[in-house]
């Protein structure tokens, strides 16, 4: 555990001090990298500490995107009315998928979150008056924080999404180590064991999806600052499953190797799709290789047989 | 909204949920034997589409496409499960990152294969035009499509209720380990079924691909479909995917006429309905 915070926090210092010396696409990719990874820490709770494999976690970060994206251009909202709204929607829509998914066991859960997470998209597709479907909602503003730094600069916006990733880690990291968390693990290795032992498994599970819903909400109000564009790819299955494979790559359970899957995705992707134009066959091949080659991922590789 | 807004609307709704029947029919099959959540289950459609249509091409021969795109993809099938998923037995997470693994290597095979216009499979003349019954004008490419899901349907449900395979498919169904315990090879069951699933979502591209056409992004655009479908209906069960196909078709088409912007919502509002009532879905067992 004391090796895990000496890695993250060691992490999050180097990227402090290389920042100001990257060029500015490295840099903006790195933010990318940031944002993406509160989100795939969050669905982490779920699928590595709960045990539950949601596939339709884009919709509360896209919720929440949208939310920013809507209120940001068309009735010029600040950072703050922006963050509140965007947190709320997310959890409300969490907290009412939850009570249709939470029910369901196994294959069922999955198919429902990604049922549910199709609601969103249809929605964001169709519902032109509002999300301007298929187009999306262009010029979405940098906020403005009240800081002496521009955050359409590359580098304080950087520095402000690291600021936001440290945050979420921290409070997650608390989260998982606390009472609650423990139970979560408890719950994801026996449920009925967990039941016998009286634990409310239901209420914690219901807890761990809405929680986990709020942070996808986070990442997503930063990803609409940061793409300055919402559309409905934020919210399609695609972005859900690639969380699902970020979280996967870096080893369930491990918050760290979250923020690694994030990473390695988003710079593979976008290494790669410079490269060549292939590179959905590349992607796809990745995800055959992580449950080939490296089913625990690659923290769960480097910790060995420990668990 | 007059009676023939009703009654066009309702055989739109049932022909796309005909359509939708086939498609879901293979899912709920795969599902069923070997507990996979197909994620490129789409794709055999989106596929199928694209190899009749170049059957068609070559040939002329509509007949050919529907029996090359089903074999072709068939193949495709049985080579994904027998080399790649066999390997992940019970592990949902590993399973659904694979298929959707190659979900997106096929997606972008057929971009390189057939390039990113939407094109439509030629039907034969007899299933051109419309049938006017009473007034009201039916199209009969639709009218082919509901018959051909009742053929269909009808060969599935005799071929598991009534035959010796069928019991083999069901006990393998029912419980995979004491089918193995009383000598069925439940391995060779799983390729068989998981050949089958394919077929008739390739089977059902082709039919699709004669008015729904076939696009880069229909496998995507079908899939959630296919799964409003078996989570309704329930995992696994025949009666469900037909019952579900029709109430899925139906919802959509109105949904569709009725409420263009909240068209999805119109679909998945009473999924999650019937799963508040009935979490395994309206004939599923758990």
């Amino acid at each position: 555990m004391r090796r895990s915070i000496v890695v993250g926090v060691g992490g999050v210092v180097l990227t402090m001090v290389v920042a100001p010396w990257l060029p500015p696409y490295p840099l903006t990719l790195l933010t990318q990298a940031v944002i993406v990874a509160i989100l795939a820490m969050s669905l982490d709770v779920l699928l590595g500490y709960t045990g539950l494999a949601s596939l339709g976690h884009a919709a509360y970060f896209g919720v929440a995107a949208y939310a920013v994206g809507i209120l940001s251009t068309q009735y010029q909202r600040g950072f703050v009315t922006c963050l509140v709204v965007g947190l709320v929607l997310a959890t409300a829509t969490a907290a009412f998928f939850g009570l249709l998914a939470i029910r369901a066991v196994g294959t069922y859960f999955l198919m429902i979150t990604l049922a549910l997470g199709m609601v969103v998209w249809g929605l964001a597709f169709r519902w032109v008056s509002m999300t301007k479907g298929d187009n999306g909602i262009a010029g979405v503003p940098r906020p403005e924080l009240g800081l002496p730094w521009s955050m359409w600069n590359p580098l304080p916006f950087f520095y402000f999404s690291l600021a936001a990733l440290v945050l979420s880690w921290a409070l997650l990291a608390l989260l998982v180590r606390s009472p609650f968390g423990l139970t979560l693990k408890g719950i994801r290795e026996s449920e009925t064991r967990m039941r016998a032992l009286g634990y409310n498994v239901w209420l914690h599970k219901y807890l761990a999806f809405v929680l986990s819903g709020i942070f996808a909400g986070f990442a997503g109000v930063l990803w609409a600052y940061y793409n300055g564009f919402v559309s409905p790819v934020d919210v399609q299955l695609v972005t859900s499953v690639e969380t699902l494979l970020m979280v996967a790559l870096g080893g369930p359970g491990t918050l760290a190797g979250s923020v690694l899957g994030a990473g390695v995705i988003v710079f593979l992707k976008n290494f790669v799709s410079v490269y060549t134009k292939r590179w959905l066959l590349i992607l796809g091949a990745v995800y055959i290789g992580v449950n080939l080659f490296a089913p625990r991922g690659i923290v769960g590789a480097f910790r060995g047989e420990q668990r | 909204m007059t009676a023939e807004f009703w009654i066009s609307q309702a055989f739109n709704g049932l022909s796309y949920g005909a359509l939708l029947f086939l498609l879901a029919s293979g899912l709920s099959l795969i599902f069923g034997v070997m507990r996979i959540v197909n994620l490129a289950h789409g794709s055999y459609f989106m596929l199928g589409g694209y190899v009749g249509l170049s059957i068609v091409w070559r040939t002329g021969s509509y007949v050919l496409a529907l029996l090359g795109g089903a074999l072709a993809l068939a193949l495709i099938g049985m080579v994904m499960q027998r080399v790649f998923l066999q390997r992940l037995p019970g592990q949902t997470l590993g399973q659904v990152l694979m298929t959707i693994g190659f979900a997106l290597i096929f997606q972008d095979l057929a971009l390189l294969i057939w390039g990113g216009d939407p094109y439509s499979i030629p039907v034969p003349p007899p299933l051109q035009g419309v049938l006017t019954i009473g007034g009201l004008r039916f199209s009969r490419y639709r009218i082919f499509i509901v018959a051909v899901a009742i053929v269909v349907g009808a060969l599935l449900w005799l071929a598991l209720d009534r035959t010796r395979t069928g019991a083999i498919i069901r006990a393998a169904v029912d419980d995979a380990e004491m089918a193995g315990g009383v000598g069925i090879h439940v391995p060779r069951v799983s390729l068989a079924v998981f050949a089958l699933g394919a077929a008739l979502a390739a089977f059902g591209g082709v039919i699709g691909g004669g008015f729904l056409g076939v696009y880069p992004g229909a496998d995507f655009e079908v899939l959630p479909y296919a799964f409003v479908v078996i989570i309704v209906g329930g995992l696994g069960s025949l009666p469900g995917a037909m019952v579900g196909s029709v109430l899925v078709g139906l919802l959509d088409n109105f949904g569709k006429a009725l409420f263009p912007e909240l068209s999805y919502f119109t679909l998945f509002a009473p999924m999650a309905l019937i799963l508040a009532l009935r979490p395994t879905g309206l004939f599923g067992r758990v």
